[in-house]
């Protein structure tokens, strides 16, 4: 039960990150990103694939490249659609995701297939006991959370995370203020990956095994779910989120298994269905979440 | 080298285009939505895999043939279409576009498990009569076509031409393509935005069911039939002009021929990663896709 409990407290922080992440790119620059459980996909693949299978980096080192990797490929998801409306941004971050997993059940000789890759290395894994590991990781996760909230702080305190607030606001007034909204849009874009696939690389470091099949689309709810309860815009509600997200999703695992007459795969399918559906009900009656972004709203002169 | 690709050629174009003709419904379907609504609607995933099970429950368990089981892959998604748009979409669509994006992935995984639910996770087939496949000899290569395929296209290009006429010739298919092409002047005449956004989910829907019924025909049914088309439908959307009618079918043919003729390079299973390339090499070279974003 504690080992379990410790699980779980790892993966809030995970998803922790991956919400901050989602927080630089929707709750302060208002772009959309539909395709995160592809970013996760690249980070945890980048670090798998240079710690175990291609070669034998450094744990530290295959994080960082992870990082590096999924950065570009944020940069260049949203320079292609910045110019667009944010719809083709939401078609292309979504498609990325497929891709990603499409590439990696096919790539069999980079990446294994389907069958994943097993055996990643974990920071003293095998050397401690397993319950040990797990405290150490932990700590690790705990820490990573830390950092990136405060990096976080430090951006959405700044002048350019104010910069990117006006981008969300209304990007042509911020254009015509003389930001480079292109570049603020592509940076912010990519500093969001670039969380999101460190907490995919931490996650696949822990798991120790990570395959196609684990990055579905309906990990990208558990995020936009995560910020969404904590409260889009703010840090610390994506963090709290993604911790109340990860005790609803095991909550209903205990009571959906006490309906009798369920099988399997249909209290799978409730599960899913209750997360996909909480969705949907927080953004129609809570949008601003638990804990909502404190700023000032002047009313336009004129509108309803 | 270059004799292997001519004989596999013809047999590429083929399938390639009668792939586009299906996938053309659920292309026009997606982009209709968008025309009139104004959001990329991902719950179609999930409405295709409710017109291919539609139709299954109609053929299997009803025993109906293949054209009156397509009515109910009609319908059912189509009466779902509106009823989410209502109660859910609607009300998300003041708060902005993105958000009601956000929202109809949700939808479509909360829908995918009802479906889920009900049906589990295994492959189902529809009741259909064995053909043997057509050989056609062309002199420098065989031509293979299975009968199952051509009904497909012609269902597909009859559904298509229906769409079409209602479009140009009848008062309400003005009504939407007014509101597809200005909104406010439309509302400024008079045309009341709430029936058409109803109208433009019913079709939209509706042809996305059908869509999937078809790709089922093809293929098998399972909860995800829908989900592994979805790259391929937003790839002729935007290829052909996001919210564009013909564009749609434009874009359906280039991406379906395209998927196939990459065979000839990748291996098969990267079919679908074709759409995706397809869908970045547009917004480089032509950000509004090959007939630009306008309605009919």
């Amino acid at each position: 039960m504690e080992n379990y409990l410790v699980a779980m407290a790892v993966f809030a922080g995970l998803y922790g990150l991956m919400a901050l992440g989602l927080n630089v790119i929707w709750g302060m620059a208002g772009m959309i990103n539909l395709g995160l459980v592809g970013f996760m996909a690249v980070g945890a693949y980048t670090s798998a694939l240079l710690t175990v299978r291609h070669a034998t980096w450094p744990m530290p080192l295959g994080i960082l490249a992870a990082v590096i990797v999924t950065a570009t490929a944020g940069a260049l998801v949203a320079r292609l659609t910045a110019k667009m409306k944010g719809d083709y941004l939401a078609i292309v971050t979504l498609g990325f995701s497929e891709v990603v997993r499409i590439i990696a059940s096919n790539e069999i000789r980079f990446t294994n297939g389907t069958d994943g890759i097993s055996a990643i290395p974990g920071p003293w894994r095998g050397q401690v006991a397993p319950a040990t590991f797990n405290l150490i990781f932990l700590g690790i996760t705990a820490l990573a959370v830390l950092v990136v909230y405060l990096i976080c702080q430090r951006i959405r305190h700044s002048p350019y995370g104010r910069v990117l607030r006006a981008i969300r606001d209304d990007d042509q007034v911020t254009a015509v203020a003389g930001k480079p909204v292109l570049r603020f849009k592509t940076e912010a874009f990519a500093v969001g990956a670039a969380i999101t696939g460190f907490a995919g690389a931490l996650y696949g470091h822990y798991n120790a095994y990570i395959a196609p099949e684990g990055f579905v689309p309906l990990i990208t709810i558990y995020i936009v779910l995560a910020l969404t309860a904590g409260g889009t815009g703010t840090n610390a509600g994506a963090v709290i989120g993604a911790a109340l997200v990860v005790a609803f999703m095991e909550g209903t695992r205990f009571v959906v298994a006490e309906i009798p007459g369920l099988a399997a795969v249909q209290v799978a399918a409730v599960r899913e269905f209750l997360i996909a559906t909480l969705l949907i009900v927080l953004l129609r009656f809570r949008p601003q979440g638990l804990f909502p972004e404190r700023h000032i709203r002047h009313r336009l002169p004129g509108a309803s | 080298m270059l004799s292997h690709v001519i004989e596999e050629l013809p047999q590429l174009l083929v399938n390639g285009l009668v792939a586009g003709t299906i996938l053309a419904l659920p292309a026009i379907g997606f982009t209709a939505i968008y025309a009139v609504l104004r959001f990329p609607n991902f719950s179609i995933a999930s409405h295709a895999t409710m017109g291919a099970y539609a139709g299954y429950v109609a053929n299997v368990w009803f025993g109906l043939p293949v054209i009156p089981s397509l009515l109910l892959a009609f319908i059912i998604p189509a009466l779902s279409g509106v009823a989410c748009d209502e109660v859910v979409m609607k009300p998300l669509r003041r708060t902005g576009p993105l958000t009601a994006a956000i929202a109809a992935v949700a939808l479509t995984i909360a829908l995918e498990n009802v479906i889920r639910f009900f049906f589990g996770n295994d492959l189902r087939g529809y009741d259909l009569p064995v053909w043997r496949d057509w050989r056609i000899d062309l002199g420098f290569a065989f031509l293979r076509v299975g009968p199952q395929q051509v009904e497909n296209a012609a269902i597909s290009i009859a559904v298509m031409a229906a769409v079409f006429l209602f479009l140009a010739f009848t008062r309400t298919g003005k009504m939407m393509r007014a509101v597809a092409d200005n909104p406010m002047l439309a509302g400024i005449k008079g045309i009341n935005a709430d029936t058409v956004a109803r109208l433009g989910s019913f079709m939209g829907m509706g042809l996305v069911g059908v869509g999937g019924m078809l790709l089922g025909l093809d293929t098998s049914i399972d909860p995800l039939t829908g989900f592994r088309a979805v790259l391929s439908v937003f790839a002729a959307a935007v290829v052909g002009g996001l919210g564009s009618i013909p564009g749609a079918v434009v874009g359906a043919a280039v991406v379906g021929v395209g998927e196939e003729l990459s065979i000839l390079i990748l291996d098969a299973s990267y079919r679908t990663a074709v759409g995706f390339i397809a869908i970045l090499v547009v917004l480089i070279f032509r950000p509004r896709g090959i007939l630009g974003e306008r309605a009919y």
